[in-house]
């Protein structure tokens, strides 16, 4: 385990793929993941967090930072970004571990009854209880709707780099105008036979220094700036030989290449989540309102993607449920133990576990 | 008012609109299926739409965040919008927009 070395803000990252032993696992590290961890750690519970984002704090850091929220009760405004680090500020104390850059996957029941969580880049955590808070679903590279798009992805068509080695001497098009398009014609430049990035207008909201290094490179002749869109593919049996650009004035006109890589920002998909055996209406998840727990016991679903009479998708809902889930996640992990319920305000025990007294 | 929306499906809703409501809420509203994902918050770019040519000179212009935002959409043309930033008023009644082809 080590501190996030990337961020200031300092928190716990899983090292090595485990498996490692928890008392919940929680699945999404969004507004109400992170504040489930508070309320699970002020029961003595520990948490593990999976999140397929690089940083906390989902929808809040990945959608809108920077936009303003006026609805968490007694902080009249905040952005998104405020909220996540108030929030790890405030679950701190409980030290929670992070596995980040990952989706979880796979959930089966051991013979004891522990559940135990795969990922899809295979680190393995044991639990008593999990709980699903994984909002809209995992952020995943948007797929552009061009006709037949698919039967290129994973040989020509490409939404991440893996191995930078795969692009070598190859004919690359690049699409998007963002950091990701940017920061790839860039890293990818030096190795491909060549390198072409598309977009739709002559300028990018990508990092200043990036556009600079960018054009400096068209001005040397060394990639191609295409402003224009992408209307079609060329090629067969997966393999790409050309794109088809347009634009008002010159109509279509196509451009040879091996590989494409389309950077069109994010989408949230539901994955593999949906194949945990819960029932689900809608790509939801239906709960009870006393537990907030899934059709199945020691299974808990919270914030936007559980669904019960009522629902309102509002942060504040989450933070609700985070709470009553808790006091049934620790008669799971203790189910012995008699659980007294205290208030931060007047408890010497809930004041050690915060670190104030 | 009436908004009139198109699905990439080419199907046609006659939709019974509020004034003050965003294109995009309406549309939700009605359940006809449309993403965005964000809720409204120009952070997305899935309520992505085409706006019907005799109706674009009545819209407020995109602004700087929209046109940003739009870099994220797909097949962008000099009528696409994204829904959540046209509010419904009376001179918009009978708006005609067609929703974009949604992303996978």
């Amino acid at each position: 385990m080590s501190p996030d070395a990337a961020s200031d803000k300092s928190f716990t990252v899983a090292e090595g793929s485990g498996p490692h032993a928890t008392d919940v696992t929680i699945i999404g590290a969004g507004p109400c993941g992170l504040f489930a961890v508070f309320e699970l750690g002020l029961l003595d519970l520990k948490c593990h967090l999976v999140d397929i984002l690089d940083r906390p704090g989902g929808q809040c850091a990945e959608l809108y930072p920077e936009k303003p929220i006026y609805d968490i009760p007694a902080v009249p405004i905040c952005t998104g970004q405020e909220l996540t680090d108030r929030l790890m500020e405030q679950i701190a104390p409980f030290d929670p571990v992070f596995h980040l850059n990952q989706m979880a996957e796979k959930l089966e029941k051991l013979e004891d009854g522990t559940w135990r969580l795969t990922t899809d880049t295979g680190t393995v955590i044991d639990s008593k209880v999990i709980v699903i808070a994984a909002g809209g679903g995992s952020f995943v590279p948007k797929k552009p709707p061009i006709p037949g798009i698919d039967a290129f992805e994973g040989t020509s068509v490409f939404y991440a780099v893996r191995k930078m080695e795969q692009f070598r001497g190859k004919r690359l098009i690049i699409a998007g105008g963002g950091d990701s398009a940017l920061d790839w014609t860039l890293n990818l430049q030096p190795l491909a036979e060549s390198v072409t990035l598309v977009h739709r207008r002559d300028e990018f909201r990508a990092a200043p220094d990036s556009v600079n290094k960018m054009r400096a490179l068209v001005a040397e002749r060394k990639m191609t700036l295409e402003i224009a869109q992408i209307s079609g593919l060329q090629g067969e049996d997966g393999q790409l030989t050309g794109v088809v650009f347009k634009d008002k004035e010159r109509g279509e006109w196509s451009m040879p290449c091996d590989m494409l890589l389309p950077f069109y920002g994010l989408t949230m998909k539901l994955g593999p989540v949906a194949e945990f055996g819960l029932n689900l209406e809608q790509n939801l998840i239906p709960v009870d309102t006393e537990k907030f727990e899934t059709s199945t016991p020691g299974i808990f679903a919270i914030g936007d993607i559980n669904t019960y009479r009522g629902k309102l998708k509002l942060i504040l809902s989450g933070f609700h449920e985070a709470a009553l889930m808790s006091q049934a996640a620790v008669r799971i992990v203790h189910p012995d133990k008699k659980i007294r319920f205290q208030y931060t305000t007047s408890s010497t025990d809930l004041q050690q576990k915060l670190g104030v007294a | 008012m009436i908004l009139n929306v198109t699905t990439p499906d080419g199907e046609s809703h006659a939709l019974e609109a509020l004034e003050g409501w965003r294109v995009m809420e309406v549309i939700r509203d009605w359940g006809v299926p449309i993403l965005a994902e964000c809720g409204g918050a120009c952070a997305c770019a899935t309520c992505h739409v085409y706006v019907d040519e005799a109706w674009l000179d009545r819209l407020p212009p995109r602004s700087e965040e929209e046109e940003e935002k739009l870099d994220e959409a797909f097949d962008v043309r000099d009528n696409s919008r994204l829904s959540c930033q046209i509010l419904m008023r009376d001179d918009l009644d009978g708006l005609h927009v067609t929703i974009a082809p949604l992303p996978r």
